[in-house]
């Protein structure tokens, strides 16, 4: 089971990090590097998962009985995603202004339309 | 470098970056085992000692707040350098666009668009406010919230106009928010020092766990948050819509 949960993180980031070496539009690029940086939210919750847990919510505990789930793991989770939201914000804003400049979104044409 | 020099460099390295991958994550804890003596105290204690619900919420707003100050400063940052970098440039200029056929009416949207508008819009303003206001008793909180909340504004423009929407959202107000949530987490972690205690120190009254007041500062910084994120996303929105709707190439 651990082989599989943590296969899946370095999948995600290996293929994520193949999309942005390979991309041949700027868009596409972004996007890749949140598919490898989205490996790294699944880590941090796989890292803080406990067989049969809850969320570390106590409401109505009655109702939901067994251990909970390790909260710091997700606290980081969500100070992840919003590092990850705001380098994707980021970084289309850039990819708006070359477009602009270069009139091409693709990578590999950059290079030809410098001046 | 040809494409095919960089697909080899990529697979000499992908191997490479796999295989320290793999020895890495072999050394974490076996999945779905124990979570660590951290955060089982946590676990135990918050719900104790800071009279919340949610243990996510006290952790990323009390025992761990200084990070979620930089992680609130990293989102400001990012917002002003996208309003620098999408600015008018100097050979463009911000002007609505010529009506080339005046004498046409243009049509008024339909009212299935507008009545969805009104719908979506006052569900996502409602929800919003409501995963800001809980985050200490459910999941959710500042971030989540201010999201949708700015999810709101958003609905605004599908269902109206761009001038509509820049006559009600101006973007001095929303940049207000934005400045005003985030220098707000500062002087929120200030009362800390004026109570004669660490910055951020939990010093207002905790109330009853499982109430809406509870959690002493927990909520007052969630509030901050969802101000300062919903103002930063509703810039990121108008930014981004400029460009296509205002901002042009200077005639010469």
């Amino acid at each position: 089971m651990s082989v599989l949960a943590y296969g899946v993180v370095a999948w995600l980031f290996l293929i994520g990090i193949y999309g942005v070496v390979t991309s041949r539009n700027l868009i596409h690029l972004v996007v890749c590097l949140s598919v490898a940086q989205s490996a790294t939210d699944i880590l941090l919750l796989e890292i803080g998962y406990r067989d049969g847990g809850h969320a570390p919510v106590f409401v109505s505990l009655p109702a939901h009985p067994g251990p909970a789930v390790d909260a710091v793991m997700q606290a980081l989770a969500l100070t992840d995603v919003v590092v990850g939201a705001a380098v994707t914000a980021l970084l289309l804003a850039l990819v708006v202004q070359v477009h602009k400049r270069a009139g091409t979104l693709d990578p590999d044409k950059l290079r030809s339309t410098r001046d | 470098m040809s494409r095919r020099a960089r697909l080899i460099l990529f697979a000499v390295a992908a191997v490479g970056l796999a295989a320290t991958l793999g020895v890495g994550l072999a050394g974490l804890p076996s999945f779905g085992g124990q979570i660590t003596a951290y955060a089982r105290m946590l676990n135990e204690a918050a719900p104790r000692q800071r009279h919340v619900t949610d243990v996510v919420s006290a952790i990323s707003f009390d025992y761990r707040g200084i990070d979620t100050l930089f992680e609130e400063f990293i989102l400001l940052a990012a917002v002003t350098g996208i309003s620098v970098l999408l600015r008018p440039l100097s050979d463009e200029t911000r002007q609505l666009p010529e009506d080339k056929a005046p004498a046409r009416t243009i049509p008024p949207p339909s009212p299935a668009v507008w009545l969805l508008a009104v719908f979506l819009g006052s569900l996502l303003a409602l929800t919003g406010l409501e995963t800001v206001t809980h985050g200490q008793l459910t999941p959710g909180g500042g971030f989540q919230g201010g999201v949708v909340l700015a999810s709101a504004f958003y609905v605004v423009y599908l269902g109206t106009n761009y001038t509509t929407v820049e006559r009600y959202q101006p973007n001095a107000l929303l940049e207000a928010s934005d400045g005003v949530g985030a220098s707000g987490y500062v002087l929120i972690g200030l009362l800390g020092l004026l109570a004669g205690t660490a910055f951020l120190s939990n010093v207002v009254g905790l109330g009853d766990t499982g109430n809406l007041i509870s959690g002493g500062t927990i909520p007052l910084l969630n509030l901050v948050v969802g101000l300062e994120v919903a103002g930063g996303f509703a810039i990121l929105a108008s930014e981004f819509l400029d460009q296509t709707a205002v901002i042009r190439t200077r005639r010469r």
